[in-house]
């Protein structure tokens, strides 16, 4: 069938079809370059931004407000979430407001925590940090309660201490969800901290957004985009790496379920 | 990458109740007390620990605020703001991402081509470009409502996707040994068994209309929650940026509600799954 | 003829419990049965019948009751060391090799490493698994798993083998084979075996007595001696003998709900 290998050509091809369309509009098309900037322009941006290190000194910033929230986000996640899964009354008595919670947009916490932290880099990571903070509770409280009753009916005919079947069963299961949570709280993290960044900083990717809007310097921003997205996906692509390594038992990809 | 599909929060269900209406009770008795030690915490502690009121006002303080704005009538014109915003990307984002999801699904073809580089645009924060469309549409509602459909646009889109393609041979193939026509069968099977992936996306998708109608206020804005919660803040009036955090939650619940609520409408012939699997909310 | 002290006996046994939906709920009622050392039995009955409330009890995971269930006299208030349980699903850990889920009872009952080591290895090749040890779970097929199940159950040496329809979940013909194999663990081991099925050819291959439990209350509503050889091979299946032992269990099935006391327990003739 010359479909599937229409297929693997195809995709790289038509988005070399899709580019030059693209240049050929924005440099024929009398789109100014503020609203449609050209392909060339947003690489010759790029390219200038990497060469004389701005891009990466504030990247650098970025990167380390993300990670830090990361991991503050896994642990207090994960802990928590234990707990919550774990003692029976205090599930009761916050669920309604983990569900509430859900439904809450996070980023609404970016002016508070500005005035707990001010406008140094610690707010920063504190609303990365919230903002990764949720998915991995809620998929470590679900990972948790997933258990089925089997493998703990094992441990409990051993008559298995709480904490054995929590270490040796309980958790362990958990951790394709918790990793779910991780590739979720990855994304979310640098969300946080660009609008961290948006609400007030010196340094960071979020802050040369501001400064290229300034000069309306459109190809700038999507330059600057482009850069967030590799952060991103480092950082993404890092906890999938580390999902493979520990979780070979497991199928990488859960069949999505609705 | 993982279909965007909401995580949601399971439920125990423990055998060996006294009763049931005794366990009812608990349901709610153990959040309200929860609820009532919470605020006591919090409005004593505050006193106790000396902690500033241009910190962490005490709940007193922030209900007061809300007050204020209720009867100057700010708050409901923000949130009306607001909530113009949301509904109004969040509205776009359905549209857009139902025709143009259904029109990948459709082609094998377009699909394979187009569906790894929107996979990588959702890798991209598309909230940093909420500057931009406010550079593009001004300080007004429509700059919010552009980043609000931004980002709610993806997870409707790649849900569709997967919804769609999602039905099983088997139905499929029914319908074709009665010569169904092609709308036919997408009417009458596809889309209906694409329905709970879908639902699922558009639960996603309003919190993220939400959100970037926030951050865009965030941005640039004249009038909103959003704005308001900046403008508060830079007022030094604390309790009032706490205040409108509250109301902000508060709306997130209420249209995630309204959601879930039409989500049940339209799924009442699926069984409730009690097995959660690894999802996650992008 | 004196014989030996019982090592599980159940004297008037009587669970009930609360459903969901708030009503009582007879499970078990008044099941009584003495089972002695090294004996291999089964109890038969349809689904729902209690038959997996009695394991249950017996493994020590149900704490409530009503009677009497005693091993080796003593009173069951939780799980017991002398016992090991293999449940209907396999239940592996699927992120432990097969040799690190056999060892699990020596983690959770801390027994010396190197000796239950050795004893693991044993097991395995007992169940006719040797070679499989650093496999996953998921590399297993059905029969394989459960094979691993029995091993784990038998790693800390309880005398009694509780198993809860085992085979239920496998095709037919792999469960003819485990069938065989478990008779074989049986004899090379001489556990006591107290095993459920709603099987009945399997009920009668397997054991030496069968009890027969009436649907929901469950009772015992009559016990059977089987009295085939020792050795028994797949083909005893094909027997007259074979086939009049099914027929009669099958026509005690048919009856088990028409209001019948409970027969006094008879002992192998």
């Amino acid at each position: 069938m010359n479909l599937s290998r229409a297929e693997t050509w195809l995709p790289p091809v038509g988005v070399l079809v899709l580019v030059l369309l693209w240049e050929t509009l924005a440099r024929v098309g009398g789109i100014s370059p503020f609203v449609l900037p050209a392909p060339s322009s947003v690489a010759h941006s790029f390219w200038v931004g990497l060469r004389n290190g701005v891009y990466l000194q504030h990247a650098m910033w970025t990167a380390i407000e993300s990670l830090s929230g990361f991991v503050l986000a896994m642990v207090a996640g994960i802990t928590l979430g234990a707990l919550v899964a774990e003692v029976r009354f205090l599930e009761r008595a916050l669920y309604p407001f983990l569900v509430a919670l859900q439904a809450m947009p996070k980023v609404a916490l970016a002016p508070l925590v500005i005035i707990w932290l001010g406008y140094g880099i610690g707010s920063k990571i504190l609303l990365a940090a919230l903002l990764g903070f949720f998915p991995v509770l809620i998929n470590t409280i679900a990972g948790l309660k997933s258990c089925d009753s089997g493998k703990v009916d094992v441990m409990r005919a051993l008559a298995a201490s709480r904490w054995q079947v929590f270490r040796m069963v309980k958790l362990p299961n958990a951790m394709p969800f918790v990793f779910a949570g991780a590739n979720v709280a990855a994304s979310f993290v640098v969300l946080g901290a660009v609008t961290g960044e948006f609400l007030g900083a010196k340094q960071g990717l979020g802050t040369l957004i501001l400064l290229a809007n300034n000069e309306l310097d459109t190809a700038q921003i999507f330059a600057i985009l482009i850069m967030l997205g590799l952060l991103g996906f480092v950082l993404f692509a890092s906890v999938r790496f580390a999902q493979r390594r520990l979780l070979s038992w497991a199928p990488l990809e859960a069949s999505p379920q609705p | 990458m993982m279909a965007t599909l909401e995580l949601e929060l399971p439920r125990t269900s423990e055998p060996r109740r006294p009763s049931v209406w005794m366990a009812r009770l608990g349901d709610v008795a153990y959040p309200a007390a929860a609820l009532v030690l919470m605020l006591a915490a919090w409005e004593w502690g505050v006193a106790l620990l000396g902690i500033g009121a241009y910190l962490l006002p005490p709940p007193s303080l922030v209900v007061r605020a809300i007050a204020d704005m209720a009867s100057d009538g700010s708050l409901w014109a923000n949130t009306q703001v607001t909530l113009i915003e949301t509904l109004g990307g969040f509205a776009i984002a359905l549209v857009a991402g139902i025709v143009v999801g259904a029109l990948i699904a459709q082609s094998r073809l377009l699909e394979r081509t187009v569906y790894g580089y929107i996979v990588a645009i959702q890798t991209l924060p598309k909230i940093a470009l909420a500057p931009l469309f406010v550079a593009w549409f001004g300080f007004g509602l429509t700059s919010k409502v552009g980043v609000a459909a931004l980002i709610a646009f993806f997870p409707i889109l790649v849900n569709v996707i997967i919804g769609l393609k999602s039905c099983d041979v088997g139905k499929i193939d029914l319908m074709r040994t009665l010569s169904a026509s092609g709308w036919q069968i997408f009417r009458w099977v596809r889309l209906p068994s694409a329905l709970p992936y879908i639902m699922a996306g558009v639960d996603v998708a309003i919190v993220f209309a939400l959100t970037g109608a926030i951050v865009g206020e965030f941005v640039g804005a004249t009038a909103g929650l959003g704005y308001q919660m900046v403008l508060s803040n830079s007022q030094m009036e604390v309790p009032k940026v706490y205040g409108v955090l509250m109301v902000l939650g508060l709306l997130g619940v209420l249209l995630h509600g309204a959601v879930e609520l039409v989500r049940r409408r339209l799924l009442s012939w699926v069984p409730t799954d009690h097995h959660a699997s690894p999802s996650s909310s992008h | 003829m004196t014989s030996p002290a019982p090592i599980i006996s159940v004297d008037r046994l009587t669970k009930t419990y609360q459903s969901v939906a708030a009503e009582r709920v007879t499970a078990l009622a008044d099941i009584s049965l003495s089972i002695a050392t090294g004996e291999f039995v089964t109890v038969v009955g349809p689904s729902g019948c209690g038959k997996t409330t009695l394991l249950r009890i017996l493994a020590g995971l149900v704490g409530q009751y009503q009677g009497r269930a005693a091993i080796r006299g003593t009173p069951l208030k939780g799980p017991s060391r002398s016992v090991g349980v293999a449940f209907q699903d396999a239940n592996l850990l699927p992120w432990r090799s097969i040799i690190d889920n056999v060892l699990l009872p020596a983690q959770v009952l801390h027994l010396d490493i190197k000796a239950s080591t050795r004893r693991a290895h044993e097991l395995l090749e007992l169940v006719g698994l040797k070679g499989f040890e650093r496999k996953l779970p998921h590399e297993l097929s059905g029969g394989m798993r459960q094979r691993v199940s029995i091993a784990r159950a038998l790693l800390h040496d309880p005398e009694i083998l509780l198993m809860d329809e085992p085979f239920g979940a496998l095709d037919a013909i792999t469960r003819d084979n485990m069938n065989f194999e478990l008779r074989r663990i049986w004899m090379q081991s001489g556990k006591t075996i107290f095993l459920i099925t709603h099987s009945i050819p399997e009920a009668v291959f397997l054991s030496s007595r069968v009890f027969v439990m009436s649907s929901r209350p469950g009772r015992i509503v009559r016990e059977l001696a089987v009295d085939l050889p020792e050795e028994r091979p797949l083909t005893i299946m094909g027997s007259a003998r074979f086939g009049e032992y099914v027929v009669e269990l099958r026509q005690a099935l048919d009856h088990s709900d028409a209001v019948t006391p409970a027969m006094p327990l008879l002992k192998a003739a």
